[in-house]
């Protein structure tokens, strides 16, 4: 059996919403070199709902296809909805992830609850 | 599909699978039956000895076989442990690169009450026969220094050691799994105590190897039982990957020199080709190396993706990355030679066989750039490194 689902190295082979939003209203990024995973994630919000989103992957094959997922299912939805996105919602919308494979989908709940963070700090400054 | 993990593990030869298939049907007496049918097995485990012997430059009954080069190291080494500890010596000298059939071996001895001192290697992977002498004592009862690195494939000053290992008196063992079939290797003249191999790195089966152990060097045994290997290693033989093992020697031994060469000139050609992606780096050393080895750290990306895109382009290869082995820290073979973690996860093993093409060569070559490229592309790490906010290592 290969390590991941057909659904993982789709998003992997092809990650959807690469790249990066300049000017964006909400940025995270999570994990570090040391672990291995980096994420980084860009947002715009409009009206409390989530109309881009981009993403930035230092990692493995579940990090790349974990972070392409989230963006996925966040994008067009309410701040709220992104903030109760769970590492198991998108593991299991990645058709299941491998348990040495879990933490990897963690940093992608992260990197969105983040985002979220540093745009309602930015929005308080204003 | 281009094989380019030799490392881990080969090809079957087509000579030693024809000399192992009489014993997988019609001979498949038990060599300790003393009929003619068994004998005929028995026969065929000890000509594979005296073959085996004959590559390595000693004596048969020096050797013993194992399931495998994991085996011959824990043998080798608690062996060695059991000596010194009825001399009252509990000092063994090791390396930080070694494989962790070893590592872990000294480990476990550690528990037991050893002291071990584990030699550094300079950037380049080599331990410096310098060092083992300053570090034996009176209590040393062992020093086991691998012939050739698994990961950045380094060869190391054998020889050297061993002299000086002989001189002060002091037990030495070598884990040649790596170098056993690909690089000329005799234990009297390398000045070897003991030495581990595996069959399935040198084109025989897997689950098989030995042990070399010098005349007089008291074995202990770590599977009791029936009086195989001479009391030393007990269990009904594995008759056929025995003979298998030594046809596989015996093949790649005559065929070193042509064999090297050729792997020698694609492997440079290989280094060369990936040396021109930028921010990449050499690990390992460039002329003290195995024939089939190129080892790169390449800024910026991961290894996992780095060999899952490769993979999709029909390469076989490896990487020290953490993401891997299902643990968070990369290589302690990469970190040993002074890679910090950011660059040790973004590492590339290839360790090509003696059937790759130059055609084959330059494929791996643009492959890996348009990987490298791609995963480049959308890395937080990259962009940070090309905009100036982190600094290049690489
Ligand atoms: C240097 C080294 N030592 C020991 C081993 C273990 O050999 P085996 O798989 O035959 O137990 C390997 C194989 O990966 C190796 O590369
Ligand atoms: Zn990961």
């Amino acid at each position: 059996m290969a390590l991941y689902s057909e659904k993982v190295m789709e998003h992997f082979r092809c990650p959807r919403n690469v790249g990066v939003i300049e000017n964006a209203d909400g940025i995270g990024e999570v994990g570090n070199a040391k672990c291995g995973d980096i994420m980084k994630m860009y947002l715009k919000i409009d009206n409390d709902i989530i109309t881009d989103v981009k993403f930035e992957t230092f990692g493995c094959g579940s990090a790349i296809a974990s972070s392409s997922m989230a963006t996925e299912l966040i994008k067009g939805k309410p701040v709220s909805e992104a903030l109760a996105l769970t590492n198991k919602a998108v593991a299991e919308a990645l058709d299941g992830l491998p348990e040495v494979k879990m933490h990897c989908s963690v940093l992608a709940e992260e990197a969105i609850k983040n985002a979220i963070e540093d745009y309602y700090a930015k929005r308080k400054e204003k | 599909m281009i094989y380019a993990d030799n490392a881990a593990t080969t090809k079957l030869s087509r000579t030693a699978l024809n000399a192992m298939l009489p014993f997988l049907e019609e001979l498949y007496g038990n060599p300790s039956s003393l009929y003619a049918f068994g004998q005929k097995a028995k026969d065929a485990v000890e000509l594979a000895r005296e073959n085996i012997a004959r590559c390595m430059g000693c004596s048969p009954r020096e050797i013993i076989f194992t399931s495998g080069g994991s085996e011959a190291d824990n043998q080798a080494i608690l062996s060695a442990a059991a000596i010194g500890r009825k001399r009252g010596k509990t000092h063994i000298i090791s390396d930080t690169i070694e494989h962790h059939a070893v590592l872990h071996t000294l480990k476990k001895l550690e528990k037991e009450g050893f002291e071990v001192t584990y030699l550094p290697v300079d950037k380049n992977g080599l331990v410096r026969a310098a060092d083992v002498a300053a570090a034996i004592k009176d209590s040393t009862c062992l020093v086991t220094i691998m012939y050739a690195n698994n990961e950045i494939g380094t060869i190391e000053p054998i020889k050297e050691i061993g002299e000086l290992c002989r001189k002060r008196g002091v037990l030495f063992h070598t884990d040649a799994v790596q170098a056993v079939g690909h690089l000329p290797i005799n234990v009297e003249n390398d000045n070897i105590d003991m030495l581990s191999a595996s069959a399935h790195k040198f084109h025989g089966p897997k689950g098989t190897g030995f042990l070399y152990a010098k005349k007089g060097v008291a074995l202990q045994n770590l599977i009791e039982g029936g009086a195989q290997e001479r009391g030393k290693r007990a269990g009904t033989e594995n008759v056929a990957g025995i003979v298998g093992m030594a046809a596989s020697l015996s093949e790649a031994v005559e065929n070193m020199e042509s064999t090297s060469k050729k792997l020698t000139a694609l492997r440079d050609r290989i280094i060369k080709g990936l040396s021109q992606i930028s921010h990449s780096a050499l690990n390992g050393d460039e002329r003290m190396r195995l024939p089939s080895n190129v080892n790169f750290c390449f800024e910026g990306i991961e290894g996992e993706s780095l060999l899952l895109l490769l993979d999709d382009k029909g390469i076989c290869a490896s990487s020290g990355s953490a993401c891997t082995s299902g643990s968070l820290d990369p290589s302690h073979v990469l970190l040993s030679i002074g890679r910090v973690h950011d660059v040790a996860h973004g590492s590339l093993r290839l360790s090509i066989g003696e059937d790759i093409t130059e055609e084959q060569a330059d494929y791996i070559i643009k492959a890996v750039g348009e990987v490298v490229s791609h995963l480049r592309g959308f890395s937080p790490v990259w962009r940070d490194l090309i905009s100036g906010k982190r600094e290049f290592i690489l």
